[in-house]
């Protein structure tokens, strides 16, 4: 992990010598480490450029919250980091995405496997047109777990880990799609933790959801963090203050401004943070 | 547009929707309603004694000694009409009789149309053909044959300048003054315990071979030969359409070749069916050389090629209808794609799938012109499930056809022309029945 760390450094330098002085206090690299460090990453959709060299390094084991204004390209930059965007036709990368020291867009990463490491939840609950059993032990049946003993006993950790064991202990053989927004939402995080990986990737996760299903999901990020990196994309301002250690703001694809959260709400640095914070645009 | 003119327009659009629903209602009534009521009468009809005595000699079925005693008993009520006419012979032979030689033909003519009613008599020899061996075996058919013993059939050229027309002669005058002149009322009074009709139930018509070319017998062959044709198609057909169908949906690459490749499979899904039929001779008996001559397995892949487009068609559309939300979960979650085809993408569109698969087996049951050089014959035996590989076979709608313009017959198997066509109509019906119940439960399932 030194080696990490050496690199956390030099990308800290790198992007001290580029003249970006608001990204200077990014992170303490005595205390933190970063487990996805993008380096000049930019990513195309055919000729528009949707993210524009983002330097930025988030944090193991804390929860990184990316904000912005529509079309911004948060989630662009969410799902470069599980490669989702290979399913967008035309879609490339730049630069470097890097990962637990390899680049996730090498071309000798297997992308099932970087996937299995890096969970996902998604802005509308997805779960599968399953049994609420057959959901959860999706992932664990993947790597090839095939006792009903230990999918048992995954099944009910995760259920535990996403706050829905109570709900859900004597229906499992019932169809996901019957369970309420909230309860489906709380399923896919399930989901994702099942399959036991090292990052939980997050699109607007409760903009489909009401404020009750809302702070159950924030409780369970708060909860999280600590065990797992969490990056969350969000459209709600108080909901990256209240959740989130790390807060990247990006406007039209370009990385304004990285920081800790209770500095970048409190203290931003760019103007144009500041006026997005403000509710000026957006 | 004025609010009220559009008011109209909705309104009469409406009507004339509701009215070709009416319509297409009316016209599946018109013609599906004479197929069934008759085709119930291949099932369910009044037979008679020679029924039961065909189908204790050909069929095993039915008790031997009430089979006995019902045939002593209508031989008991039979023995009059013959002993008169007997008597009658020889009094014609003895010359007793005015005009003696003018009767020996009406003679024989009352004897043919006896025989054909009521069968050979009991003393004289078997013959051979089962055709020949038994009376009419049901009720409506005994019915329109006694006609013709009370009726003889006569053709009147009077008119010449126009076509001779049938005319239907009391057989009674031909006697008048005879001792055989009683058995006409005779008969006419005691129809019924001269032939014993009894309703029945004959749903073995369904399994039974036929014999003497479906004089008797059911269409056991044909039903066996549908279901085999059937079954080889779809094992051909489903997974080469669902691959295809995933193909298209999921790994092609939109292009010239993969736009092609669709033109080229809606093309396929109009060319007529004959086509099909001479394609599959020339193509997979001629140059595969895959059997000898027709057989079943030449038939199933000749119709695969027929219900592909369909398959090939309702699959991708099933599979392209499946939320993204699912395989992007899947693939999240580390699985590969075929993976994801296989336990997400598929099952989701299972319904979709199955519905294209049993309209299509609908059709491989139904289509004549692809087996016709393929694999369908109008004579033989149902198959062992080997002999697919290099024999043909009987079928439904190829021995609908052959028995309603080819037989030697048509007139005296009706019944078994209107059963089949009820059968096949039926087994369509049932699959695409089977179709909708399958997909609103499956559906369910999926939404739970
Ligand atoms: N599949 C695509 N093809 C082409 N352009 C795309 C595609 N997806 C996104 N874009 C463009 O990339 C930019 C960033 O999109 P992205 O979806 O990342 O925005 P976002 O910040 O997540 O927006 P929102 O808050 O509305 O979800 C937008 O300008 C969008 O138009
Ligand atoms: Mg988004």
């Amino acid at each position: 992990m030194s080696q990490t760390d050496a690199k956390n450094v030099r990308v800290s330098k790198m992007q001290l010598s580029k003249d970006s002085i608001h990204q200077k206090k990014i992170l303490n690299p005595e205390t933190e480490k970063g487990h996805v460090i993008s380096e000049d990453f930019s990513v195309f959709y055919g000729n528009t450029e949707a993210i524009v060299k983002a330097n930025l390094s988030m944090p193991a084991k804390k929860v990184t919250a990316i904000i912005g204004p529509s079309g911004c390209g948060k989630s662009t930059v969410l799902r470069a980091i599980n490669r989702m965007n290979d399913l967008i036709p035309g879609c490339y990368a730049k630069g470097k995405l890097i990962f637990d020291d390899e680049d996730i867009y090498s071309q000798y990463t297997d992308v099932v496997l970087l996937r299995k490491r890096i969970g996902m939840v998604f802005q509308k609950p997805n779960p599968f047109p399953k049994s609420i059993f057959d959901n959860i032990a999706f992932g664990p049946r993947l790597c090839g777990i095939r006792r009903k003993s230990d999918l048992q006993e995954v099944f009910e950790k995760s259920c535990r880990q996403a706050a829905l064991w109570d709900e859900v202990k004597d229906r499992l053989e019932d169809n996901a799609l019957g369970l309420s927004g909230g309860q489906q939402q709380r399923l896919c995080l399930a989901r994702a933790l099942a399959v036991d990986p090292e990052i939980l990737l997050m699109d607007e996760p409760t903009s489909a959801l009401d404020p009750r299903a809302t702070s159950k999901i924030e409780d369970l990020i708060r909860e999280l963090r600590g065990t797992y990196t969490i990056i969350i994309v969000t459209h709600n301002m108080q909901q990256a203050a209240r959740v989130s250690d790390y807060t990247a703001f990006f406007y039209e694809g370009v990385l304004i401004e990285f920081a800790p959260t209770s500095e970048l709400f409190t203290n931003p640095r760019e103007k144009k943070t500041e006026e997005y914070i403000t509710g000026r645009f957006g | 547009m004025k609010a009220h003119t559009r008011k109209i327009l909705d309104k009469s659009f409406t009507g004339m929707g509701f009215m070709s629903v009416i319509l297409l209602t009316l016209s599946l009534v018109i013609v599906l309603g004479p197929i069934f009521v008759r085709g119930i009468q291949a099932f369910l009809f009044f037979d008679t004694v020679e029924y039961r005595r065909m189908q204790l000699d050909l069929f095993d079925r039915g008790d031997p000694e009430e089979v006995k005693a019902e045939l002593d008993e209508v031989w008991a009520e039979r023995r009059f009409i013959y002993d008169t006419i007997a008597a009658f012979e020889e009094q014609v032979e003895n010359e007793e009789i005015e005009n003696s030689w003018e009767y020996p033909e009406k003679i024989d003519s009352l004897n043919d149309s006896l025989k054909a009613l009521f069968g050979p008599r009991p003393d004289e020899p078997e013959p051979v053909l089962p055709r020949d061996r038994y009376g009419e075996t049901r009720w409506d058919r005994a019915q329109q044959t006694f006609k013709l013993v009370m009726y003889k059939e006569q053709w009147d050229y009077s008119d010449p300048s126009a076509m001779g027309s049938k005319v239907l002669v009391p057989r009674i005058d031909s006697f008048r003054g005879t001792t055989v002149e009683q058995i006409f009322p005779y008969m006419e009074e005691n129809l019924e315990k001269l032939m014993l009709p009894e309703f029945t139930f004959y749903w073995q018509f369904l399994t039974d071979k036929s014999h003497d070319i479906h004089f008797f017998g059911g269409i056991g062959a044909e039903v066996l030969g549908t279901f085999y044709l059937v079954i080889g198609t779809m094992l051909f057909a489903i997974p080469i359409g669902v691959i295809a169908a995933i193909y298209l949906a999921e790994f092609a690459k939109e292009g010239k070749i993969v736009s092609l490749l669709r033109t080229a499979i809606s093309t396929l899904a109009g060319v007529p069916s004959i086509v099909f039929g001479l394609f599959g001779l020339a193509f997979f008996i001629n140059t595969m050389e895959v059997s000898q001559s027709k057989s079943v397995l030449a038939g199933s892949l000749t119709l695969t090629l027929l219900v592909l487009p369909t398959i090939i068609r309702a699959a991708e559309e099933a599979i392209l209808a499946v939320p993204k939300a699912y395989k992007e979960a899947s693939l999240s979650l580390g699985a590969s794609k075929l993976y994801t085809i296989l336990k997400v993408i598929l099952p989701a569109a299972m319904p979709g799938i199955l519905t294209g698969i049993v309209i299509s087996m609908g059709r491989a049951a139904g289509e004549t012109a692809p087996i016709i050089f393929t694999a369908a014959v109008s004579v033989g035996q149902p198959l062992g499930l080997f002999e697919t590989l290099n024999q043909p076979t009987m079928a439904l709608p190829w021995n609908i056809y052959n028995l309603v313009t080819e037989h030697e017959a048509v007139d005296q198997i009706r019944h078994v022309q209107f059963g089949m066509v009820f059968t096949l109509v039926l087994l369509v019906v049932v699959l695409n029945f089977a179709a909708i119940v399958l997909r609103a439960r499956i559906s369910k399932k999926l939404r739970g």
